[in-house]
């Protein structure tokens, strides 16, 4: 029997593993380690680093988890926990531990954390994992997306998630967790930054659970009270997954600028930017100048751009749940101040400040490897960029940044933009002619070459302004050159001349035949 | 001989991979309601502790609500706008909606049995009726839902386990019970972020909500010394002590200080 057992545990053995005893004093041990910085000593949450993060750290002494396979108000199972610590938590602080810590680590330091509540040893509440139907097939088609799309409004997903799902919903700015946190609603155009996990069953357990501890509720008694069947809470699911990427987008270092013959797309919303690649460049916050900004609300852009023979556009695409200034979202960047640690000095009073991006460029090409500092550049070695604020939505101010705190705005930069804000995202066209007037302090823009460019981003709704906000590093735009005409005659010279050459050989092969045959 | 142990590896495997689920499943009926071989029921013969409940001073005013957003609820209200129930007076300075309870003096091993009646709470015109309130442990407690716009009932508690479901239209009925005693488990609909209730949570019946005119009565107390403590969720709590003997009536005022 004991050999069977044996067999079945090598043949699985994740199950196993957390059959086998767990050993609460070899996961304090890991815990101190690894754990505390964030989730605190005695496991409330309030690590050193918990007040630099929004959300905070989970606070294990309540036994409030979001990620569960149990009904709303149950504990979480065993392998609920470990799937957090194994994957992390999407979009949060919390990485994922499989590959840091063995396997025995991480049972060990799952039994530990439990040890924090009374609740887990309480066998009444033994948690009880739902019973999960199976995705019903043809959850992309377009009926069935239709069916999803109509739940969705009806069961008030767009109440917080917003209309276009992208977490601009009118109690978006309200929304806070147990302890009083400044809550967001998920933006659903971003399933890899969904907590627990961006398949459409990820989405799916989630509705059926809720997020226990945050305002997202459980949707399982809908079932039971026949509001929906399964099918169609599946629907919903399979509608959110659908806002997002097919795939995760994979960050590519170079912005390709095709050239277009027709007039430049100086609108945002030209039908004509639908046919040009779109690149994503995440963003990350500030944090090497003070004040440091560890929580940044923007996670990146995506950027498009095109040329003609004189001119180039470029346009940036961000989700970002407010227009701000908005005295809706007063409540919500008070919050945001509270939870974080001030960098310096006292508590900043909330303000409404203005959505914010700067574009950055070197202030001429580099001809080696050598680029300005990123980080808008420095007192010796300045940079070049186009500033966009909200409150000024049609116009961008091009200038000199000369390190984070000093810009110096250029006069007739000749810099256009255009912007339009549209259910949770902004998206502004920025203009320009290649040749630049003064070309010491302005780039020009020539093909075939790569350009650096960096971005930056402030929600100022999220309390973000000055040096807090999102960053990018360098990343390069290329403005394609025009193709020159024997791209597309030398391949028809070369065929032509292939098969005359051809047909010469066979030729001389049949006449060389025919005279041996003769002799 | 093969086969029966494959069939032996794959019935462990299948073990194995269910076992959390049967095993919970199996542990995971609900308690037994409290035996009750010690129950000294609330009986209608005992004591009574009543009072009225004032405030000195002058009350916050209660912030009007916007629910431009859900004109199912707005049309709800034709007089005047609705207002946050935060500090709610009445004539001569009454005080509802403080919760009266014994927090103090009942014998340790008194058990008492919960009502199989539910206790109701309505979500209607994007407000909670009523906004405070009682309940006993394993009583059940019935949300209803009486607006067609998505309502979210989170329960917040420390000592009970905490939920959050969702009721998206009319008619909808949810039911649930706290298995500790709670004072107080904060019930918010995170859609509406000004709808806010207070569910005080105790193993015994003695308790009561403070009513428009401030006034409130426990009945059905054994002899005995009690603490009896009143709270409201905004001007905090204050203790009395009242001595019962027998089946008279005992008074216990509290004024509370508004700022």
């Amino acid at each position: 029997m004991i050999r069977v057992a044996l067999c079945a545990c090598i043949l699985i053995p994740a199950p196993c593993s957390l059959l086998l005893s767990q050993d609460t004093t070899a996961g304090k041990i890991v815990y101190q380690k690894w754990c505390a910085g964030c989730h605190g000593d005695n496991g409330a949450g309030d690590g050193e680093a918990a007040k630099r993060m929004i959300p905070p750290p989970r606070d294990f002494t309540g036994a409030v988890y979001q990620i569960r396979t149990t009904a709303s108000g149950q504990l979480p199972t065993d392998a609920d926990l470990l799937r957090s610590i194994d994957e992390g938590l999407g979009g949060t602080a919390m990485p994922g531990w499989k590959s840091r810590l063995s396997d025995r680590q991480r049972y060990d330091v799952l039994a530990y954390i439990k040890t924090f509540s009374t609740f887990f040893a309480d066998t009444s509440l033994r948690p009880k994992p739902l019973m999960f139907s199976k995705e019903p097939g043809g959850g992309t088609g377009t009926d069935a997306l239709k069916v999803g799309r109509q739940f969705y409004d009806s069961i008030g997903c767009r109440k917080c998630h917003g209309d276009q799902g992208r977490g601009d919903g009118p109690s978006a700015p309200t929304l806070k967790d147990d302890a009083g946190h400044p809550m967001f609603a998920a933006d659903l155009h971003e399933n890899w930054r969904f907590n627990g996990g961006s398949t459409v069953e990820d989405i799916y357990h989630r509705l059926r659970t809720g997020l226990d501890g945050t305002p997202m509720p459980s949707f399982s008694d809908l079932l039971e009270q026949k509001f929906l069947t399964e099918t169609e809470l599946w629907r919903v699911a399979q509608y959110v997954r659908s806002l997002s990427p097919a795939e995760t987008p994979v960050v590519s270092d170079v912005i390709h600028a095709p050239l277009v013959s027709r007039a430049l797309p100086r609108s945002p919303d030209d039908s004509a930017w639908k046919t040009v690649d779109a690149y994503w460049f995440p963003l990350v916050g500030q944090v090497i100048h003070k004040s440091r900004w560890f929580s940044p609300a923007v996670s990146g852009v995506w950027v498009q751009a095109v040329h003609s023979a004189d001119s180039i556009a470029l346009r940036v695409v961000w989700d970002d749940r407010s227009q701000s200034p908005d005295t809706a979202w007063l409540g919500h960047v008070g919050r945001v101040l509270a939870a974080l640690d001030p960098d310096e000095g006292a508590q900043e009073q909330p303000a409404l400040w203005p959505d914010q991006l700067a574009v950055q460029f070197p202030v001429s090409i580099p001809t080696g490897m050598e680029r300005p500092y990123f980080l808008m550049g420095s007192a010796g070695a300045p940079v070049y960029q186009w500033r966009w604020t909200s409150t000024a939505r049609t116009a961008a101010v091009a200038g000199l940044a000369r390190g984070i705190d000093r810009f110096d705005s250029l006069p007739a930069s000749g810099v256009g933009a255009r912007s339009v804000y549209d259910h949770g995202q902004w998206r502004v066209v920025f203009t320009r002619a290649l040749a630049s007037p003064d070309t010491a302090s302005q780039l020009p823009f020539r093909t075939g070459r790569a350009i650096p460019v960096a971005f930056f981003a402030s929600d100022g709704s999220h309390g973000e302004h000055g040096t807090r906000m999102a960053i990018s590093t360098w990343y390069f735009l290329a403005l394609d050159e025009p193709v020159p005409a024997r791209v597309f005659i030398s391949p028809v010279v070369a065929m032509v001349l292939t098969l005359g050459l051809g047909m010469l050989v066979v030729w001389r092969a049949q006449q060389k035949t025919s005279f041996r045959r003769k002799q | 001989m093969k086969g029966r142990i494959i069939g032996v590896v794959s019935g462990m495997f299948l073990l194995t991979v269910c076992s959390k689920g049967d095993r919970s499943s199996v542990q995971a009926a609900p308690p037994a309601p409290a035996p009750q071989p010690a129950a000294t029921a609330a009986s209608a013969e005992g004591g009574t502790i009543t009072g009225k409940i004032k405030f000195t001073g002058t009350a916050p005013r209660n912030p009007t609500i916007d629910m431009s957003e859900e004109a199912a609820c707005k049309a709800k209200y034709k007089t005047s706008a609705p207002t946050e129930e935060n500090v709610v007076a009445g004539p001569a300075n009454a005080l509802a909606n403080v919760f009266v309870y014994v927090s103090a003096g009942l014998p340790a091993n008194a058990k008492y049995q919960a009502p199989s009646t539910a206790v109701t709470i309505d979500q209607n015109g994007c407000r909670y009726h009523p906004h405070v309130l009682g309940i006993m442990v394993g009583q059940p407690f019935e949300i209803i839902n009486s607006d067609p716009v998505l309502h979210n009932i989170k329960a917040i508690a420390k000592k009970n386990r905490p939920f959050n479901v969702s009721q998206p239209s009319a008619g909808m009925k949810t039911t649930r019970t706290f298995s500790t005693p709670e004072v107080m488990v904060n019930l918010e609909c995170n859609v509406h972020g000004w709808m806010k209730a207070f569910l005080g949570v105790r193993s015994d019946p003695f308790y009561a909500v403070s009513g428009p005119d401030g006034s409130f009565s426990i009945k059905g107390l054994p002899p005995g010394t009690y603490t009896v403590e009143a709270w409201h969720e905004k001007l905090g709590t204050q203790t009395a002590t009242v001595t019962v003997t027998g089946t008279e009536s005992k008074a216990a005022n509290f004024t509370f200080a508004a700022h």
